[in-house]
């Protein structure tokens, strides 16, 4: 006597990417907080000094926040137009920003008043930044210059004006004082020498660039404008290293993960990818609901901070430690392990006299009901846990598959009331154009049609679903026309594009 | 013809055990069925095959104990004859011809010396009219006696078995056929006839399908082909019969059985479950569900204490008064198609299948055992007529029997075709193969052809399907998974034609795909297409590469009538010959390859070598129908014929089914005088069932034996134990209970294994001088001295010269005791 043969739920091939270390390690945040802005965040900038508070630059003013405040610990609203780029000084005591109005404003991050006024500039500053020894700021602006100035004199000290359009971005060297880099809407990129009269170093990125960034060592430098993101070796004299064209709308923003492993490009089509800097592959993709203008990781990626062009900043928190270990913790409490395997290790000294238990085995509900030919009483078991029958729809048309071999699945579906048969076809709206569960649930639903054909119309819940399933079936067959053409086109496209071979005859030798 | 005299076709094994029911003889040790043209013997415990009862020319249909002897059988054949058996030590003890075909044969304990049988009613002898005879069987001493004294009890019954039944205490017979139950009283010489009406209204089929009687009641059972029992009683007249139904079966009851003491009543049909009906309980049942096929035939010991059940897979179950199975006897199963094929399982060189309903089975041809089926659909069979389900109908094994691929389909009616193809990894632990690759739809329409590449390199696989198209598959090496799974390598085709056949050299350089009418060749190594050949007209029905040294040859047979030999190296025709070919095989271990071709109703067998204009060997009108499966078995030692004939079978066998679904295969002489003292041989000493335990048992005390001789040897050269192993064997062969008590045997045993007097007394008299002579003869009346243990040496040398006369008569006379069994003894 055999025993009885539960039912094949078959494994489907997992859709989707593949679990890499960095999607676990990417995806290893909480969910977003949001926080509302007057206006486009253009500039997010970490302090490095230890709370690591970050000036959030939208609209005409400058928000600090704490880590995890969601209200800014302090504003600076002394700004007569639009601010742009809020930057701490390398020591998070000076915070410097500039303004459409073009003047250059530096405060203290404890003070509300602006320290020193930087005049000069004919146009909006764009761009702001310390140089590493503290005592200079760059700025760049849309008058086509890019100058130093000295904070505690307050004057300017040089000011080139080596670009064709407007300079939107701009960085200084951490590890040398005088050295800086600027991107322009002219598509080049320039470094300069500040003991220098002239830029050093000309690069054409051939797109109005948006942003760069220098990798810690400073060898490589990165650029973004148009929809390219372009990598540059310095120490070759600028040579162009790759080219990345992973996104489908302008650039806008790049950041570098704390260990300086992966490179983060945000872009205005709503996503930040993330790229392995050795081989420069996409590893991680972020979405967001509008177009992304600004982004910062904190140190240690404990952050991601996104500001957008309809005002909002999301802030992703890392998961800490503990909660990992609460949630595993939860997880333990659950199942309780210790009656499972209750004996079962227990390893039989050499004199035990062995009296072996048939091991039961543990059929699922429908599997029972098929045991004892409880047709209808199977399916509905499988309908009826809801969770189990959105979640896992494999194990339902398992079932219904079953039926059908047994030839008792129009059976099964007859005989239902409203409630029931409303069920039956929520499930069959969900899943019928599935291609893992067409072919059976193809049938299912032809043999509902004909079994309730005759009730159609006493039930306005059932003709609601009737027509949504009807309106289903009808785009799926224009779809698969649609693809069917596609293919066709593909087809002839390929047959066009390959070298025509010569067939071989029959008795040519070869 | 004449001189194709010393090759033979014979049938091997794969009988069909569940024909007719089977009878478990009174002590339950045995169990008798009728299997092909001999009744087989089994042991119920360890459900070994015993011996078989040879004798009958035509096929055995019945066999029942005769009454009056319970260790004596009857069994009836086609070929006219009934035949009285010895069982427990298959002897023939006389054969009554009767000189018509029997269909069935009954017996009674009240009719002593009289069979009823069910002959052809002698008027109409083609026609499908039957009749039961009485036969009174004439004592004589004969062997052979003529019984031609038939006395007609009841016309027209039904040819089946378990059609008819005695009632109580052989009173009365009841017969059923149609919808008519027939009863005829043997005291009041009478008959009563009732009818069922048709019933066609309500398409109930109310037709009887089997009978059985109460053994201590007047009360008939009746099976319905609606899956109701009818008991009848009150019967013996004809207007106020009674009867009570039961329902439970919802396909025809098969089978109906009453235990001998009437309390319970089994019945049985194709949902292959045992039903157990309490007899004075009606409602109250019992049920032995998932049997594994549908139950033909009950049959219950004389004591009650088994039953067994014959299902329609060639299989009889064993059951321990209907609560668990204890032995299952399975033959050959042959379903309702060979769609696989034959194959030969490289590893365990066992035939390959289809068995149960979406199993594959393994039948081992030197042992004529199925040695395990492998599940391959997994999925809960449902017995009901009528179902689409599953079917294996491809499978092949790679060249070292690790991997097994199989093809499962299921046709439904106005739907598409399910296809599963799976991958079956050979697993050492369990010895058995485990599912690796399942592949759902890998074609679109049925699959044509598939093979294993035979390269030791490379696993792959190529299916050829009727959408068109060929695909490889290979085994992907996953790296950080423990194990690889197998995916599509190539997919191609050849101007949207079918391919209907493929098969790969014997190197697995090349691959040649059968596209209708074209062959295409191609490189599995590059999926270059090398080159096309096409012979037209007529499609590619077989394509074949040669073997050895005739690997330059491929042969194609086409649909019509056509045989093409190509050679590769010129890529062109090398010969061809008219054949209406139904099967090429190539023989793997030679160039050898045998083309069955059908010819007006009967198949002709053609061996041959690619690269010779003559056949090596033929025969003509081998059997009647097309012969469809064949494979070339490697044997297990290889024969010495130098015969031209012959020489083909030296190395494997061929082995094929006929369209009636007998295995039959050729065999030469020199193998059968092996095989026949073979059996000589092992019918000496196999007076018992040879278990697997007697048989470890046996070989222990064979080795024991030897060791022991090989222990006395040294000390007593010249002198053997003949009683010895006499006494042993007694003492292993005799039953138990007829052996006196233990201390009795222990003296007899102790005895036999010392040396006789006589002979050592010889031996004695021959080393010892003349001088003690006297002395030695005086002490030898007295003591039983029965022999000298040669490793105990002369006295002489050591004896001390200061002992005394009687010392020295003591010491000798302690050594004159034999030892070598107690040295022997410890020794084991």
């Amino acid at each position: 006597m055999a025993s009885f043969k539960s039912t094949k739920i078959p494994i489907y091939p997992k859709l989707g990417e593949k679990v890499t270390p960095d999607t676990l390690y990417w995806k290893n945040y909480k969910a977003p907080v949001q926080i509302k802005e007057f206006g486009a965040v253009t500039s997010i900038d970490f302090s490095s000094l230890a709370p690591h508070n970050y000036a959030v630059t939208a609209s005409t003013r400058i928000h600090i926040y704490g880590p995890f405040s969601t209200e800014p610990v302090k504003t600076f609203t002394r700004f007569k137009d639009t601010a742009y780029s809020g930057k701490f000084r390398s020591d998070g005591q000076l915070l410097v920003a500039g303004c459409e109005d073009s003047m250059v404003r530096l405060f203290d991050v404890s003070g509300k008043v602006a320290l020193r006024v930087f005049k000069g500039h004919t146009k909006g500053v764009h761009v702001t930044d310390f140089t590493s020894d503290c005592y200079h700021i760059l700025t760049g602006s849309d008058d086509y210059t890019c100058r130093l100035w000295d904070i505690p004199n307050s004057t300017e000290l040089t000011s080139y004006k080596e670009h064709t359009d407007y300079i939107r971005c701009g960085i200084t060297s951490k590890l040398n004082r005088d050295i800086f880099i600027t991107g322009s809407y002219d598509h080049t990129l320039r470094v300069f020498d500040a003991r220098v009269e002239k830029s050093v170093m000309t690069m054409d990125h051939s797109q109005p660039v948006e942003s760069v960034l220098l990798y810690p060592s400073e060898g490589l430098l990165v650029s973004a404008g148009g929809r390219y993101v372009k990598v540059w070796d310095l120490l070759k004299g600028g040579q162009p290293l790759v080219s990345l064209k992973n996104h489908h709308k302008t650039v806008t923003c790049l950041s570098l993960s704390s260990n300086g492993q992966r490179l983060l490009s945000a872009s205005l089509d709503r996503h930040v990818k993330i790229y392995n800097t050795t081989n420069y592959k996409v590893v991680h993709n972020f979405d967001y609901a509008a177009s992304i203008l600004s982004l910062a990781l904190a140190p240690d990626d404990e952050s991601i901070v996104v500001g957008m062009t309809n005002g909002v900043l999301s802030i992703k928190h890392r998961k800490s430690p503990e909660e990992k270990r609460e949630m595993a913790g939860k997880q333990r409490m659950q199942p309780v392990y210790r009656i499972f395997v209750k004996g079962r290790n227990y390893v039989p000294k050499k004199d035990d006299f062995l009296v072996s238990k048939p091991v039961k085995s543990h059929l699922a509900k429908y599997d029972k009901q098929l045991k004892k030919f409880n047709i209808s009483k199977a399916l509905d078991t499988q309908l009826r846990q809801i969770s189990c029958t959105i979640l896992i729809p494999e194990i339902t048309v398992a079932v219904m598959k079953e039926l059908d071999r047994r030839g008792t699945l129009k059976n099964a579906l007859a005989g239902r009331d409203e409630q029931n048969l409303s069920q039956l076809l929520n499930f069959l709206i969900g899943n019928v154009v599935d291609p893992r569960f067409t072919p059976v649930l193809v049938t299912a639903t032809e043999m509902i049609l004909d079994i309730y054909q005759a009730v159609v119309g006493q039930s306005s819940v059932v003709d609601r679903q009737l027509v949504r399933l009807q309106e289903l079936v009808e785009r799926e067959v224009d779809y698969q026309q649609d693809l069917l053409e596609v293919l066709g086109m593909l087809d002839t496209l390929f047959a066009a594009s390959l070298p025509r071979k010569e067939v071989p005859c029959p008795g040519s030798s070869r | 013809m004449v001189e194709h005299a010393e090759i033979r076709m014979v049938h091997r094994g794969g009988s069909k055990i569940n024909f007719r029911e089977p009878v478990i003889t009174n002590d339950s040790r045995f169990l008798l069925c009728a299997a092909g043209e001999s009744v087989n013997v089994y042991s119920t415990s360890t459900e070994e095959y015993v011996h078989d009862l040879q004798g009958h020319t035509g096929l055995v249909t019945g066999v029942v104990l005769n009454p009056s002897n319970h260790l004596q059988v009857y069994s009836c054949s086609a070929d006219g004859t009934v035949r009285l058996w010895d069982f427990t030590d298959a002897i023939l003890i006389k054969t009554f011809i009767i000189g018509y075909p029997i269909y069935s044969i009954y017996v009674s304990e009240k009719h002593g010396g009289v069979v009823f049988l069910v002959v052809p009613m002698a008027n109409y002898k083609s026609s499908e009219l039957f009749q039961l005879v009485a036969v009174h069987l004439p004592h004589s001493g004969d062997q052979e006696v003529e019984a031609r004294e038939l006395s007609a009890v009841l016309c027209d019954v039904s040819p089946h078995a378990g059609a008819a039944s005695f009632g109580r205490e052989g009173e009365y017979i009841a017969a059923v056929r149609g919808l008519q139950l027939e009863v005829f009283f043997f005291k009041k010489q009478k008959s009563y006839r009732f009818s069922l009406k048709s019933g066609k209204k309500k398409g109930a089929k109310n037709a009887f399908t089997c009978i059985s009687c109460h053994p201590k009641e007047d009360c008939i059972a009746t099976g319905h082909e609606d899956g109701k029992i009818r008991m009848w009683r009150n019967f013996n007249q004809k207007k106020e019969y009674t009867y009570s139904t039961l329902h439970w079966h919802h396909g025809a009851v098969n089978t109906l059985c009453f235990t001998p003491e009437g309390t319970n009543l089994l019945s049985g049909g194709i949902e292959s479950v045992l039903v157990h009906w309490h007899y004075t309980q009606e409602n109250q049942k019992d049920f032995l569900p998932r049997l594994g096929a549908a139950i033909t035939h009950i049959a219950v010991s004389p004591d009650g204490s088994l039953f067994s059940t014959s299902h329609s897979d060639n299989k009889i179950t064993i059951i321990q008064s209907c609560v668990k199975v204890s032995a299952v006897i399975q033959g050959l199963v042959k379903g309702d198609g060979v769609w696989t094929n034959l194959i030969i399982d490289p590893r365990s060189k066992a035939l390959v299948l289809n068995g149960k309903p979406g199993h594959l089975q393994f039948y081992s041809l030197h042992r004529d055992k199925q040695l395990y089926n492998l599940d391959i659909v997994q999925q809960e069979y449902i017995h009901e007529e009528g179902l689409d389900q599953f079917e294996v109908v491809k499978a092949a094994f790679d060249a070292r029997g690790d991997w097994l691929a199989t093809v499962e389909e299921r046709r439904k009616k106005g739907a598409e075709l399910e296809i599963n193809l799976k991958l079956w990894a050979y697993d050492e632990l369990t010895q058995s193969f485990v599912l690796n690759t399942t592949v759902t739809a890998p074609h679109e329409d049925q699959i044509t052809a598939m093979f294993f590449s035979p390269s030791p390199e490379t696993t792959m696989l190529v299916t050829t399907s009727l959408d068109g198209h060929f695909k490889a598959w290979l085994l992907a090496d996953h790296s950080d998974a423990n194990e690889g799974f197998w995916a599509c390598d190539f997919v191609g085709g050849y101007h949207l034609l079918k391919p209907g056949c493929c098969s790969f050299s014997a190197d697995g350089s090349l691959l040649s795909v059968g596209f209708q009418e074209v062959v295409t060749v191609w490189s599995p190594a590059s999926w270059e297409l090398l080159t096309t050949l096409s012979q037209p007209p007529g499609a590619i029905r077989d394509l074949c590469f040669g073997r050895l040294s005739c690997s330059k040859y491929l042969l194609g047979a086409s649909t019509k009538n056509q045989l093409c030999c190509w050679n590769l190296l010129t890529c062109s025709l090398e010969w061809s010959t008219p054949m209406d070919v139904s099967l090429l095989q190539t023989d793997p271990l030679s160039e050898n390859m045998a083309a069955f071709c059908s010819q007006s109703g009967s198949s002709d067998l053609f061996v041959f070598k690619p690269s010779e204009p003559r056949p090596l060997y033929s025969q003509k009108a081998l059997c009647t129908g097309k012969v469809q499966h064949a494979v070339f078995a490697p044997r297990d030692q290889m024969l010495e014929s130098c015969e031209e004939r012959t020489q083909w079978l030296n190395r494997s066998q061929l082995y094929f089914f006929t369209q009636h679904m007998d295995l039959l295969t050729f065999s030469t002489k020199t193998e059968e005088d092996r095989l026949l003292a073979s059996s000589k041989q092992l019918m000496v000493d196999d007076s018992v069932a040879v278990t697997p335990f007697y048989l470890l048992l046996g070989k222990h005390r064979g080795q024991q034996l030897e060791k022991q001789e090989a222990l006395t040897n040294p000390m007593a050269e010249r002198t053997q134990l003949p009683q010895g192993s006499i006494a042993i064997k007694e003492l292993l062969h005799t039953p138990a209970h007829v052996l006196p008590s233990a201390s009795f045997l222990c003296a007899m045993f102790v005895r036999s294994l010392l040396i006789s007097s006589s002979s050592a007394r010889e031996e004695k008299e021959h080393e010892e001088g003349e001088m003690e002579r006297e002395e030695e003869d005086s002490e030898g009346e007295a003591d039983p001295r029965l022999g000298e243990s040669a490793a105990w040496g002369p006295p002489e040398e050591f004896g001390a010269p200061a002992l005394t006369k009687a010392q020295e008569r003591e010491l000798r006379k302690v050594k004159t005791f034999d030892h070598s069994w107690l040295s022997s003894l410890l020794d084991c």
